[in-house]
């Protein structure tokens, strides 16, 4: 009997081992830990429980029939990230590169039914070159039958994909379909087509840090959310993403007891916006004196940085944090802040975050590269999707709120709960200026006359009280108060219950 | 005679505000004047009124006569203090302001014009019989003159051209032989450089002191001296670091330095607070410098020390009143250090640094630990530091029974001293205090560029301090895992575990250390072959500062939250920690060092716009977060900054340059 109770420990044993030792060697040689290594910083010491340890490809063509790996090339399981479930599957890269087989996507989708039927998050560590092309047509099934998991968990738990080596080709749309992808700098990459076929197609030379690496996707594509120094810090900070996130659209968000007084003055709020309204003020330090702790996890900073979005806590609740940042662009709305908003309120929607917006916004980016992009369709995205947001929202105009950027930046008019402006705050269509040379276009000729109608422009409209006669705005508060009123917002919004009309799903302009 | 009922400060900063402070405890309404840059100063916000002066630059503002005493009319201010610096020892002020019928609190303006020019203050101060370097002034007519002279003032002298400023034409001579050797040399060179070969001699002073006399004076004739402060830790001859008493002088030179200084303000009829400057020798020998007339920025020592408030006499003494204080009066009690801090960065030669301070904040003032904290200070978080004036934002003082325990306080205030948004020198001051000859007390005006020959680069840990950190970092860790103890949602039955074995990854070395504690107030540390530390703090996340005690010795050190760790800033040693299980550091040791170079080395213009300005020459070294440019787009002015460290290797664009997205402003190396 006890030699069979030992029997299973060896077989666990040569499992563990993947691809073997000089493997796994040489994937620290680059820098890189193993898959089973990463799943163990992942999740909380022990916790991990591992499934489909034993199984193996059934492919018998090119004498793969010799060639057999327990675990196949993935790890799966679960486990918890400070107590709370979380599914996991790891790509490992010492066994046949990480590619996938059928029986390989066979264990990534056992998992991603259980973590959709029993509503906890998954996350997938890639590292892997592809589809097993032994396996012709049946790694490729396997592919699509990971897409349609990710599709109709979407939006029901929170997907997270982290990219920790190679992902190219089919492994590249899986991650595509989540909700984060992160990224480690210098050991990953992403791209659709590598190098090779690049060169062969369009003749073009380059490398595959240039065509897919983590500064690519996180400044240029937008693809990944975040990028991290090495597979430690990536994955500690994942720990650290979790803590924020619901375990599903129902769970609603987690409570992390904080000892931030929910009612801390920062008398230093009161001068954060400049005396001169031309020069600029960084939006972050409003983020950080307004969260709890100081404690911000920043999403996509890299990219459209005229734009601030992440999630912070205030009472200890997580909280969805959109900002304009009046140090990027002047804060303007351009077609990529527009996507890189629109797609993080639509995150926060799904899992009943409530989101909190910061308005300087001067108007949306004028120019050709802007309209030729698509900035009507980009900018109609995150007006659309902060009309159909259905979670608190609580909106903070500190100083600009011009035209239709104004009415796309969670205003009243779209159902923002609670909307405060700072005493600094201009709600108008436009500056002092550009509007009082419209209106009298004719004394356009005296410079001295519309200087004075600028000057009563401006004494008109650049205040937050007109638009508070209007109740566009419902109160005006005092900088140092934000926290104070934000968290006394968000509390009395604590049990909202609105909903949209039933339809099968709204038409996003795509 | 009646004091004065409103009085108006013609300064700024933080010797603005302690003014105020002292008018407005005795009754006295005050006035503040602010430049356009300081119309959110706090000095204009502390005063009970406040008058516009003129725009930022100080010759349009705070330097220009006619607009104070415009601004003492229109408020109806009858006195006005003048601080330091700015019109403080111009003559030309109390003139103006006696033309208008307003009282200078400060010397009459004879006093000034005497003490006013070097030459002639000297001359002064020796017909009064203070102590003067011995030296010729006349002129040399050759070597054996030279050396006649030399011998009778006594080796070594100083062999200077008449008409030289700096070290040019310099030379310091030990002998005869040097004397002739260095006289012929330093003519040659005096009539080179600035077409003079006057020369004169004399002594040189071997390791000079820096150590001044406190005086104060009243319109009936009493003078009397409040004991000396040593200012000798200087850099580039701007006091850092100033103390009362001095660790050099005894009762007896103490005594002979007053009443030199008390014979020479009597002399040129002084009437109000001033400061009587000396070089000292470290055989106590001492020589007058010069005499300040105004009130000194290091006068809170001297305050500290004898109890005196300056500011109060200055203005008793302006209105007419009689000293109520005899010589005999003046105790000197305990002691008292000062650091002034300044927005520079030391780890980078010192630099001006400006912007906003987004965290500005002191340690409580008061009685701590057996010594009293005081703070002057003239900037407030949300605060602008501008370019137009001063780097000075606050002077931090300690008073305790002793040098050394005065000192240990300065080290904990400094500890607890957070500033964020500026580069600033706290760290440098922090690393003084633990210099061992500072503690000593073996000070010249060298002691800087002596003891920090390369600069400043943090203090080095030693294995107390390692000790220390490594503790600190496990307990802030330690802390924060207790809270994720109770996050909401976990899974049944299945309370989070932490391993109590923890490493410490500090700087480079990894530190296997053992937490135990089941609440955050209390944890102790366990680490092989040391004692074990307690650790008492009610620190709890998001604080900047920890303070608590570690083994019943209380303890102050930064906190700053960094990508899955901290950085520890304590006694001038900044490092970062991170704090692993056992398992975590074996992995972290497998991780490649990297040394991030970034993803760019040009500067791109992220937007179509004007340029404003360009921060930044080629060639100059930047650290990551300098402005390197500023370029305006939709009538705003974006701030572009470095992303690392690095050097400007070209500049492209230039003031002016109207720019494409994505053109290139500047290269680096």
């Amino acid at each position: 009997m006890q030699e069979i109770l030992e029997k299973l420990e060896v077989k666990r044993a040569e499992a563990r081992l993947g691809g073997g030792q000089k493997r796994i060697d040489a994937q620290h040689a680059r820098g890189k830990l193993t898959a089973r290594e990463r799943v163990e910083l992942l999740l909380d010491e022990s916790s991990f429980e591992e499934f489909d340890m034993f199984v193996e490809h059934r492919c018998t063509d090119f004498g793969m029939e010799k060639q057999l790996f327990p675990g196949d090339g993935v790890i799966t399981g679960w486990g918890t990230i400070n107590g709370r479930l979380v599914y996991v599957f790891a790509k490992d890269f010492t066994v046949f590169g990480g590619s996938l087989s059928e029986a390989h996507a066979r264990k990534i989708t056992k998992i991603q039914d259980m973590a959709l039927q029993n509503r906890a998050p998954i996350i997938g560590l890639f590292d892997a070159g592809g589809a097993r092309i032994q396996e012709g047509v049946s790694a490729l099934g396997g592919y699509g039958e990971v897409f349609q998991r990710n599709v109709l968990a979407s939006g029901v738990i929170p997907q997270i994909s982290v990219i920790m080596g190679p992902c190219a080709g089919g492994d590249v749309y899986s991650p595509a379909m989540t909700d984060f992808i992160f990224m480690v700098r210098d050991t990953s990459y992403m791209f659709v087509t590598g190098p090779d076929v690049v060169k062969t197609v369009t003749n073009e030379t380059v490398t595959a840090e240039e065509l897919g690496g983590a500064s690519v996707h996180t400044t240029r594509s937008s693809i990944a959310d975040k990028a991290f120094d090495n597979d430690v810090v990536a994955l500690l900070q994942i720990r650290r993403l979790m803590d924020f996130l619901p375990a599903s659209n129902l769970s609603g968000p987690p409570q992390l007891p904080a000892l931030d007084d929910s009612e801390r003055i920062e008398m230093s709020l009161d001068t954060l916006v400049p005396a001169n309204p031309n020069q600029p003020y960084d939006i972050k330090e409003l983020i950080l004196k307004t969260v709890d702790e100081g404690d911000f996890f920043e999403i996509q900073e890299a990219f459209a940085r005229n734009m601030v979005t992440g999630f912070g806590r205030i009472e200890g609740h997580t909280v969805g944090f959109v900002a304009n940042q009046p140090m990027v662009l002047a804060g303007t709305l351009d077609s990529d802040a527009g996507r890189k908003a629109a797609r993080f309120v639509r995150f926060c929607d799904c899992f009943n975050i409530p989101i909190v917006t910061f308005v300087d916004v001067p108007g949306f980016l004028p120019g050709t590269a802007q309209e030729y992009g698509g900035l009507i369709k980009h900018g109609a995205k995150l007006l659309f999707a902060y009309a159909e947001a259905t979670v608190p929202k609580v909106t903070l105009i500190t100083r600009k709120a011009y035209g239709g950027a104004y009415v796309v930046m969670a205003s009243k008019h779209l159902r923002g709960d609670v909307n405060y402006a700072w005493p600094t705050a201009e709600i108008a269509v436009m500056g002092s200026k550009g509007a009082a040379e419209i209106i009298y276009r004719s004394e356009l000729s005296d410079p001295e006359k519309i200087k004075a109608r600028v000057k009563d422009y401006e004494a008109r409209f650049a205040n937050p009280f007109v638009a508070a006669q209007r109740g566009f705005l419902d109160e005006v508060i005092m900088p140092h108060s934000t926290r104070k009123r934000i968290a006394r917002a968000l509390n009395m919004l604590r049990h909202k219950k609105l909903e949209n009309p039933w339809k099968k799903h709204d038409n996003i302009p795509l | 005679m009646a004091l004065f009922k409103k009085i108006l400060i013609a300064n700024r900063g933080e010797i603005a505000c302690r003014i105020i402070k002292t008018a407005r405890r005795m009754g006295i309404k005050t006035v503040a004047v602010y430049s356009d840059a300081d119309a959110r100063a706090l000095h204009v916000e502390m005063a009970d009124e406040a008058v516009n002066i003129g725009p930022p630059p100080a010759a349009q503002s705070y330097l220009d006569i006619d607009r104070i005493v415009d601004a003492c009319r229109r408020t109806g201010a009858e006195a006005v203090h003048p601080g330091y610096g700015f019109l403080s020892e111009r003559s030309a002020f109390p003139r103006a302001l006696a033309a208008a019928g307003i009282t200078f609190i400060g010397p009459n303006p004879e006093a000034i014009d005497a003490m006013g020019d070097k030459i002639e203050s000297k001359r002064a101060a020796a017909a009064a019989g203070v102590s003067t370097v011995p030296g010729h002034m006349g002129i040399i007519a050759d070597e054996a003159e030279a050396i006649a002279i030399s011998r009778k003032i006594g080796y070594p002298v100083m062999i200077k051209a008449s008409a030289g400023g700096g070290g040019k034409g310099m030379r310091i001579a030990y002998s005869d032989g040097e004397v002739s050797d260095g006289f012929a040399r330093a003519r040659s060179e005096a009539l080179s450089s600035f077409g003079d070969d006057r020369i004169f001699i004399e002594k040189f002073i071997v390791d000079p002191r820096h150590i001044e006399i406190q005086l104060l004076g009243d319109k009936h004739g009493n003078i009397i001296y409040l004991g000396e402060r040593e200012c000798s830790i200087q850099r580039r001859n701007q006091k850092v670091i100033e103390e009362a008493p001095s660790p050099l002088l005894d009762a007896a030179t103490r005594k002979a330095m007053g009443e030199e200084a008390v014979a020479l303000a009597r002399a040129v009829g002084y009437d109000s607070a001033g400061t009587v400057e000396f070089v000292a020798g470290q055989d106590r020998s001492y020589f007058f410098l010069e005499m300040n007339t105004r009130l000194q920025v290091e006068h809170p020592v001297t305050e500290l020390v004898t109890g005196i408030d300056l500011v109060e006499q200055m203005i008793r003494v302006a209105a007419g009143e009689k000293l109520s204080i005899g010589q005999s009066d003046v105790k000197l009690k305990g002691w008292a250090v000062e650091s002034r801090i300044y927005a520079e960065d030391p780890y980078r030669n010192f630099m001006p640094s400006t912007g906003r301070l987004v965290r500005y904040r002191p340690p409580a003032e008061g009685a701590e630990n057996g010594a009293t904290v005081r703070n002057d200070t003239g900037v407030y978080e949300g605060g602008e530091i501008s370019l137009y004036y001063d780097p000075m934002i606050a002077k931090l003082c300690t008073h305790a029974a002793d040098r050394s325990h005065a000192i240990d306080a300065m080290g904990r205030a400094l500890d607890g001293f957070y500033i964020e948004g500026i580069r600033h020198n706290v760290p440098f001051l922090a690393a003084i205090m633990e210099n061992p000859r500072w503690r000593s007390g073996e000070l010249s005006t060298g002691f800087i560029a002596e003891e920090f020959p390369h600069g400043f680069s943090g203090r080095a840990l030693d294995s107390e301090l390692v000790q220390l950190l490594a503790g600190v970092a496990a307990a802030l860790d330690h802390t924060e895992n207790l809270r994720k103890r109770h996050i909401d949602g976990q899974l049944r039955g299945r309370p989070v575990k932490f391993s109590p074995r923890r490493v410490v990854k500090l700087a480079d070395q990894w530190i296997s250390l053992e937490v135990t504690g089941d609440t955050a107030t209390q944890i102790t540390i366990h680490q092989e072959g040391a004692k074990p530390q307690e650790l008492r703090s009610k620190w709890h996340p998001g604080q900047p500062v920890w303070s608590g005690d570690v083994n019943g010795r209380p303890v102050k050190l930064q906190v700053q939250r960094i990508l899955n760790g901290y950085r520890l800033s304590h006694r001038g040693a900044s490092v970062e920690a991170h704090v692993y299980s056992e398992r975590e550091a074996a992995l972290a040791r497998l991780m490649p060092e990297t040394s991030r170079a970034g993803s760019s080395n040009r500067l791109l213009c992220p937007m179509p716009g004007l340029v404003v300005s360009i921060a930044v020459k080629e060639g100059q070294e930047v650290k990551a977060g300098e402005a390197l440019a500023v370029v305006e787009a939709m009538k705003m002015e974006n701030i572009l900054r470095a992303e690392r460290d690095g050097i400007v290797k070209t500049v492209q664009a230039k003031v002016g340059d109207s720019l494409a997205v994505d053109a290139v402003i500047m290269e680096f190396a």
